[in-house]
């Protein structure tokens, strides 16, 4: 990965125990500036707690945290030049919108009219200028979401930091709020990181995503890096809906050996010069190609439909091969009767290959 | 349409009837007017008692209203009954009284609620067992404590003094009142104070500007519990205070129980519905109020 030479946001060897329990291990991150960062994972793999620690509303272990350029190790919260957006809004229930706005900057000791100023601006941008003089009681999900946005928007900061800001809200006003986010970064250029567990968000948002499992990160690279060349075995499961399919067998001489026979793996990329050995071989349900085209593929197996789920622009079928459960992504427009025997087809350039006992990529 | 109408069998559609005289019904509102009878009754004979005079009270119906109205006895257990020592009736216990109960409550519940907030959001190292200890104490029988604190009291040298007194109520509030204002704030959403600190507010900052407003129900809680403790107090009364400031439910026993002469049932009667007043009232205003505490509250923002 190439190194960063000014980042925004810089974390070295940062870890944070609650008691005996190590939540952060050895974690190191570097942000560049302006980049939209995405921390993604499973429940409980310590998103929440990296972005508190960058926040500094956890104090660390061990490690260091820097932003723009600055040790922020043993700073407030407030003297790091971060705004936070919390997944339960935690808007200030007996102060107006426009308190909550401005309460930061009033223990700023901000000028009056400069606060004005930014209000109306954040108001704006956000189009909450109506909502200005209404307790948060009185405001739909949506909007207090974007007065929680406002709030980080008026302090005026170099990162801003998210924690599944949307998780609490319908799917479609989630979609909503997505583009908005998306629409404020490139408007700002501001550095920002946020914590989901929603992949699309993930995916549509990110600059860059960072996969944590146990504190640590396990693969930190570009939305398409992470679908076309996963890191691991973890990381290939997490991305992707339904998940990639696995074939257990062994890597031999460039070819894949397995209960489904011996394969070629002309065209695979190898990141390592030494691939041979028991290896996981992995390929995703829309990379699988069915009826006609599977003849044109040079991996070429047979299935069995056991179970078809038509999603209106397609299908997912479930079938068995050989002894192995597989989905399959087929057009929407495919017909197949559950018992049926169909071709299924792919290439080794689109497959993906894991050692069986570190479980990273080949 | 029509045939559905004339039938009396209705096909089922909009409110479901509800029936007057169902079971759950009859046992919520026959218990309740039990209970009633029962705290009502004695309250009625000592109304009706303490507005009749003493040749009325003596011919023995305690339930029949008053020949004759009389505001007699109020006025002479308000300032003219005696005590052993004075005849200046309640009205010194109630003014000492006063002087006891508003520093106290206000000492009291403004320490409990910055402790509680301290510990339920800026916990330090062992904050669980500074809290555990306070728990523990509330469980402690204070007669225990009693003659511990006489002595302590008269090193500090406000032994027999209303300082004194302010002091014991402060302290032996502090675990109940601490217990409720760390419940009530380990009950709002930790972001909301990660907010705040983001937002640069710091220990008071975030008490007094966000804690605070939000907290109006619970305070009126605390406020009801200490009026109506304090006020009701009588063993520290008696025992740390001396006997011209001794408060009023002091002074009520002692009118009551004062030997001299015959006994003034009526002006006994009267004393105790004014000993009782200020409880009563507290209930009365504070109930309207806590209701609308609560609904005002709606804490979820
Ligand atoms: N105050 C705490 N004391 C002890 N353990 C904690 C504390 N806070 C979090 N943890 C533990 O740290 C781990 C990481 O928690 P964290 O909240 O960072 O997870 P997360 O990745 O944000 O999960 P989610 O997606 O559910 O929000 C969890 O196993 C959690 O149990
Ligand atoms: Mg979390």
């Amino acid at each position: 990965m190439d190194q960063i030479v000014n980042p925004s946001i810089s974390i070295k060897n940062l870890d944070l125990s609650f008691g005996a329990v190590e939540v952060l291990k050895n974690l190191n991150l570097d942000i560049a500036d302006g980049e939209f960062v995405v921390l993604l994972g499973s429940s409980g793999c310590g998103k929440s707690t990296l972005l508190n620690c960058i926040a500094g509303l956890l104090d660390v272990s061990d490690g260091e945290i820097h932003i723009s350029g600055k040790n922020v190790t043993w700073e407030e919260p407030s003297q790091r030049g971060i705004g936070m957006v919390f997944q339960s809004y935690a808007l200030y229930p007996q102060m107006t919108v426009e308190g909550n706005l401005t309460f930061g900057l009033r223990n700023a000791r901000v000028p009056k009219d400069e606060i004005a100023a930014r209000v109306e601006k954040a108001a704006k941008i956000l189009q909450i200028e109506p909502l200005l003089k209404r307790k948060p009681a009185a405001l739909s999900g949506g909007q207090r979401q974007r007065v929680a946005i406002g709030r980080a928007l008026v302090r005026d900061v170099d990162v801003f930091l998210f924690d599944e800001p949307l998780s609490n809200l319908d799917a479609k006003l989630r979609a909503d709020l997505r583009v908005e986010i998306k629409q404020l970064h490139q408007q700002l250029g501001n550095t920002m990181i946020y914590v989901t567990h929603d992949q699309i968000e993930a995916m549509t948002l990110a600059d860059r995503i960072a996969i944590m499992l146990n504190g640590n990160v396990l693969q930190f690279a570009s939305p398409y890096e992470i679908y076309n060349h996963p890191a691991n075995k973890y990381v290939a499961t997490f991305i992707g809906s339904p998940t990639m399919n696995f074939i257990e067998g062994s890597v031999h001489g460039g070819k894949f050996d397995s209960a489904l026979g011996t394969h070629s793996l002309d065209g695979y990329d190898f990141t390592t010069p030494s691939p041979d050995g028991p290896a996981w071989l992995g390929i995703r349900p829309e990379h699988m190609a069915t009826g006609d085209e599977a003849a044109n593929k040079p991996i070429q197996l047979e299935g069995r439909v056991e179970f078809v789920e038509p999603l209106g622009s397609d299908t997912l079928t479930r079938v068995t091969v050989g002894d192995q459960h597989m989905w399959v992504r087929m057009d929407g427009q495919a017909q197949v009767k559950i018992g049926e025997m169909i071709p299924i087809g792919f290439s080794a350039t689109q497959a993906h290959l894991f050692d069986t006992t570190t479980e990273e990529r080949l | 349409m029509s045939t559905a109408t004339q039938s009396p069998a209705k096909t089922p559609r909009g409110p479901k009837p509800k029936r007057a005289f169902s079971p759950a019904n009859i046992m919520i509102y026959g218990t309740l007017f039990v209970v009633s009878i029962y705290y009502l009754l004695p309250l009625y004979v000592m109304v009706m008692t303490s507005l009749k005079d003493m040749t009325e009270v003596r011919m023995g119906n305690i339930f029949s209203p008053p020949v004759e109205i009389t505001f007699e006895p109020w006025v002479k257990a308000w300032a003219e009954a005696c005590t052993g020592i004075n005849c200046d009736g309640l009205s010194r216990g109630f003014w000492n009284s006063v002087r006891i109960l508003i520093p106290s409550v206000v000492v009291s519940i403004a320490v409990a609620s910055v402790s509680g907030y301290a510990l339920s959001f800026w916990r330090f190292k062992g904050s669980e067992l500074f809290f555990n200890i306070l728990i523990v104490g509330a469980f402690i029988p204070y007669q225990i404590m009693l003659y511990p604190i006489v002595i302590i009291l008269r090193e500090l040298g406000v032994y027999g003094t209303l300082t004194g007194l302010v002091m014991v109520h402060t302290i032996f509030g502090m675990p109940i009142l601490t217990l409720l204002f760390r419940n009530y704030f380990a009950s709002v959403p930790e972001e909301l104070f990660k907010a705040a600190r983001v937002d640069g507010a710091g220990f008071w900052g975030i008490y007094v500007q966000i804690m605070l407003p939000m907290s109006l129900p619970i305070f009126v809680v605390a406020i009801i519990l200490q009026v109506t403790g304090i006020w009701n107090d009588f063993l520290f009364g008696v025992v740390f205070t001396k006997p011209d400031i001794y408060p009023m439910t002091v002074q009520l026993n002692n009118i009551v129980n004062s030997v001299q002469g015959v006994k003034e049932y009526n002006v006994n009667m009267a004393a105790t519905l004014l000993t009782g007043m200020v409880p009563l009232v507290i209930y009365f205003v504070s109930g309207k109020l806590f209701v609308r505490g609560i609904a005002a509250g709606a804490v979820k923002g």
